[in-house]
C-alpha cells in the first residue's frame, strides 16, 4: 500500500452540546414565562406564602426527580418512588413511635433514628428494584410498577390503613421551620444540598460517568469491565434513598406519616425529567434539566391553586405542558440535526 | 482440500518478525456443528492479516475466540509463545488482544474523551478525590488529545460527542480506543463496511499508521480490493477450515475469489503450497 499520512479529521459541529444547552436554556425560559404569567394575572402569587408553598411542594418532586434522573440516564425508569415515600415515611414514622414509648431516648435522638430509618427503607425498596431488573431480567416498567403496588400496600398495613401521627413534636420544626426571614423552609434548603451533591455526583465523578456509558450503550459499557448490573442496581438503591429523604422530609411538613403521602408523585417526577430534557431513551441529561422540568410542573400546579383553578385543569394543564415540551423539544433537536 | 494433519506447516521465515499471538489447531464446535476446524495460524508484530471468507466461513468464530469471546473446543493460543486461555474478553484485553467491533461499541451519547476512557476513568489523586471517584478531566482530555495525535487522527475538540462524528470518524475513535488500551493485537471487524469512499479511505489510512506502530493487525473484510491494498498476509477460510494463507504480493482478487467460493477446486492438494513459493516461509497452505 502507498504510505499516506493518516489524518482523520473531526470538524463536526457539537449538534448534540449546542442542542442540549438550548434546551437547557428553553427549559429555563418556559419557566420564567410560567412565573411571569403568573406574576402579573395573580396578584395572590407575589406573597411569602405562596413562595413557601411552591418551594415545599418542589423538595418533595426535585428529590424524587434527581433519582429519577439517574435511573433515566441509566436507561432504566422508576414508577416506585412515589410508593417507596410513602413507605419510607410510614415506617419511620412507625419505628420513631414505638421508639417514644419508653426507650429513654431524647426527641433529637428518635428524629435522628427516624430519619435513618425512613433512608435505610427506601435504600433498601430500590435495591430490591435493582436486583429484580439485573438479576430477574424483569423490564424496569414492570419491576417497578410491580414495587409501586407492593410498596403502598405494605404502606397501608402497617397501622392498618390510618396514618401516624403520634410522633416527636419536634418534627414539625424540621418541617416548617425557615430561615432568612422565613423565605426560605428547612427542607428546601436540605433539598438544595441534596441537588447540588447529585449534580457533581452525576457529572463530575466516575460513578455519574458510568450511567451515561450504561444508558448510552449498555452493551459497550459493559466490555469496557463495567459491572452494568452491579452499578444499575446502586443507581435504583440511590433513587430509593432520595424518596426516603423525601419520605422523611414530607412526613414533617404534615407531621404525620400518611399512607397517601407520594401518590402519583412518581407520575411528576417522570414528566419534570422529561421536560427536563432527560432522554428516556437514556445516556442524556442533567441534574438542572430536571430540576427546571420540576420547578416548571410545580409552579404550575401551585400557581393554578393560588388563581383559583379546580384540580381537574391543574391535572389537565400539566399534562398538556408535558407532551407540548416533548413535541417542542423534538422539534428542537430535529432541527440542529438538520442545519 | 488438505487437512492441517494432512499439510505440512513450514515455520516462519528466518527474517519474520516473532509471532505475538499464535492459533494452533483452534477447532469450535456448536453441538453438533463445527463451526472453526483445526485452524493454525500466527500473527506478527507490525503486520496487518486479512481474514476472507464467505459468510459461516468460520471468520467471526476465530475472531471470537481471539477476543476471549468464546473458548475453543480444541486447541491453544500463545501469547508470546506461551499459552494462554482467555475466559472473556477482559482476559484478551489484559493480554494486549483489543478487538473494534462491527458496531464499534461507542457510547454515541459520551464525547471522544469519555469513550476513551469509558471504564478506565482517570480520577483525582487525592484521597477524597479517589474515595469518590472523582474525574481527573483535564488529565484525561490531555491524555486523548496525545493518544489521537498518535495514531494521528486531528481533533480540535475531544469533547466533541460521537454520536455528532461521521461513520468514518467513529471508527477512528473505536481505533483509536482500542490501540490505546492494546498495543499488542488489534483485531478489527468489517472496519469499512457501511463508509463512504472518503471515510474509507481514512481508516484504511489509520490501519496502515497502527502496523507501523508495530501492532499486530487481524482485519476481517469482504472487501477485497482493500485486503489487496492494505494486508500483509492473507488467511481465507471456507467452511470453518483454512483453506489458504498467503502473502498478499502473491495472490490475485479473482484466486482469492476462488478460494473463497471454492469454484477452482482445491489448488492446494496438488502442491501442497499452491499460491507463491513466498507462502511457503509464512505458515503454508491448508
Amino acid at each position: 500500500m502507498t504510505q499516506t499520512q493518516p489524518s482523520v479529521r473531526i470538524t463536526a459541529p457539537r449538534l448534540t452540546a449546542v442542542g442540549e444547552r438550548a434546551g437547557s436554556l428553553w427549559t429555563l425560559g418556559v419557566l420564567v414565562l410560567i412565573v411571569a404569567a403568573f406574576f402579573v394575572a395573580v396578584p395572590q402569587f407575589h406573597s411569602k406564602a405562596a413562595w413557601v408553598a411552591t418551594s415545599l411542594a418542589a423538595t418533595e418532586v426535585i428529590l424524587l426527580s434527581l433519582g429519577q434522573t439517574f435511573v433515566v440516564v441509566g436507561r432504566g425508569i422508576d414508577l416506585s418512588v412515589g410508593a417507596n415515600l410513602g413507605l419510607s415515611g410510614m415506617v419511620s414514622g412507625w419505628a420513631m413511635t414505638q421508639m417514644l414509648g419508653g426507650t429513654g431516648l431524647s426527641q433529637a435522638a428518635i428524629l435522628v433514628v427516624g430519619a435513618v430509618v425512613a433512608v435505610v427503607t427506601g435504600t433498601l425498596v430500590g435495591t430490591v428494584n435493582g436486583l429484580v431488573v439485573t438479576r430477574l431480567g424483569i423490564m424496569p416498567l414492570i419491576a417497578t410498577l410491580g414495587m409501586m403496588g407492593a410498596a403502598t400496600g405494605v404502606t397501608q398495613l402497617i397501622n392498618d390503613g390510618q396514618d401516624i401521627s403520634t410522633l416527636p413534636p419536634d418534627i414539625f420544626a424540621i418541617g416548617n421551620s425557615a430561615v432568612l426571614d422565613g423565605w426560605i423552609p428547612v427542607p428546601v434548603l436540605v433539598t438544595v444540598v441534596i441537588t447540588a451533591g447529585a449534580a457533581l455526583l452525576l457529572h463530575r465523578t466516575r460513578f455519574g460517568r458510568h450511567c451515561y456509558g450504561i444508558g448510552s450503550n449498555p452493551e459497550a459499557a459493559a466490555r469496557t469491565g463495567i459491572r452494568v448490573g452491579r452499578h444499575t442496581t446502586a443507581v435504583y438503591a440511590l433513587a430509593g434513598s432520595l424518596a426516603g429523604v423525601a419520605g422523611f422530609l414530607v412526613m414533617a411538613q404534615l407531621a404525620s406519616a400518611s399512607v397517601t403521602a407520594g401518590q402519583t408523585s412518581e407520575l411528576s417526577a417522570i414528566a419534570a425529567v422529561v421536560i427536563g430534557g432527560v432522554s428516556l431513551f437514556g445516556g442524556r441529561g442533567n441534574i438542572a434539566g430536571a430540576v427546571i422540568g420540576t420547578l416548571i410542573i410545580t409552579v404550575l400546579q401551585t400557581g393554578l391553586v393560588v388563581a383559583s383553578v379546580s384540580s381537574s385543569w391543574q391535572t389537565i394543564t400539566v399534562g398538556v405542558v408535558l407532551v407540548a415540551a416533548v413535541f417542542a423539544d423534538q422539534q428542537r433537536l430535529r432541527l440542529a440535526r438538520r442545519t | 482440500m488438505t487437512s492441517t494433519a494432512e499439510t505440512a506447516t513450514p515455520g516462519p521465515a528466518p527474517d519474520a518478525p516473532a509471532a505475538v499471538l499464535e492459533a494452533r489447531g483452534l477447532t469450535k464446535r456448536y453441538g453438533s456443528v463445527v463451526a472453526l476446524c483445526d485452524v493454525t495460524l500466527d500473527l506478527r508484530a507490525g503486520e496487518v492479516l486479512a481474514l476472507v471468507g464467505d459468510n459461516g466461513a468460520g471468520k467471526s468464530t476465530l475472531l471470537k475466540i481471539l477476543s476471549g469471546n468464546t473458548t475453543p473446543s480444541e486447541g491453544t493460543l500463545l501469547v508470546n509463545g506461551e499459552p494462554t486461555v482467555f475466559r472473556g474478553p477482559t482476559d484478551a484485553t489484559a493480554a494486549g488482544v483489543a478487538t473494534v467491533y462491527q458496531d464499534l461499541a461507542l457510547a454515541l451519547d459520551l464525547d471522544v474523551t469519555g469513550n476513551l476512557f469509558l471504564g478506565r476513568e482517570i480520577v483525582s489523586s487525592s484521597l477524597p478525590g479517589r474515595l469518590l471517584g472523582w474525574l481527573d478531566r483535564k488529565e484525561m482530555r490531555r491524555r486523548t488529545e496525545a493518544a489521537l495525535e498518535r495514531v494521528r487522527i486531528h481533533v480540535p475538540d475531544v469533547t466533541r460527542e460521537c454520536g455528532d462524528l461521521s461513520g468514518g470518524q467513529r471508527q477512528a475513535v473505536a481505533i483509536a480506543r482500542a490501540v490505546t488500551w492494546c498495543e499488542r493485537v488489534l483485531l478489527l471487524d468489517e472496519p469499512t463496511a457501511a463508509l463512504g469512499v472518503e471515510q474509507q479511505r481514512e481508516v484504511l489510512n489509520l490501519i496502515d499508521h497502527v502496523r507501523g506502530m508495530g501492532t499486530a493487525v487481524v482485519l476481517v473484510s469482504h472487501q477485497l480490493p482493500h485486503v489487496m491494498e492494505i494486508a500483509d498476509r492473507v488467511a481465507v477460510l471456507r467452511r470453518g477450515r483454512l483453506v489458504a494463507l498467503a502473502d498478499r504480493e502473491t495472490v490475485t482478487v479473482e484466486r482469492l475469489v476462488s478460494l473463497i467460493t471454492g469454484l477452482e477446486g482445491e489448488a492446494d492438494e496438488r502442491t501442497g503450497l499452491p499460491i507463491s513459493p513466498k507462502n511457503t516461509s509464512h505458515g503454508g497452505t491448508r
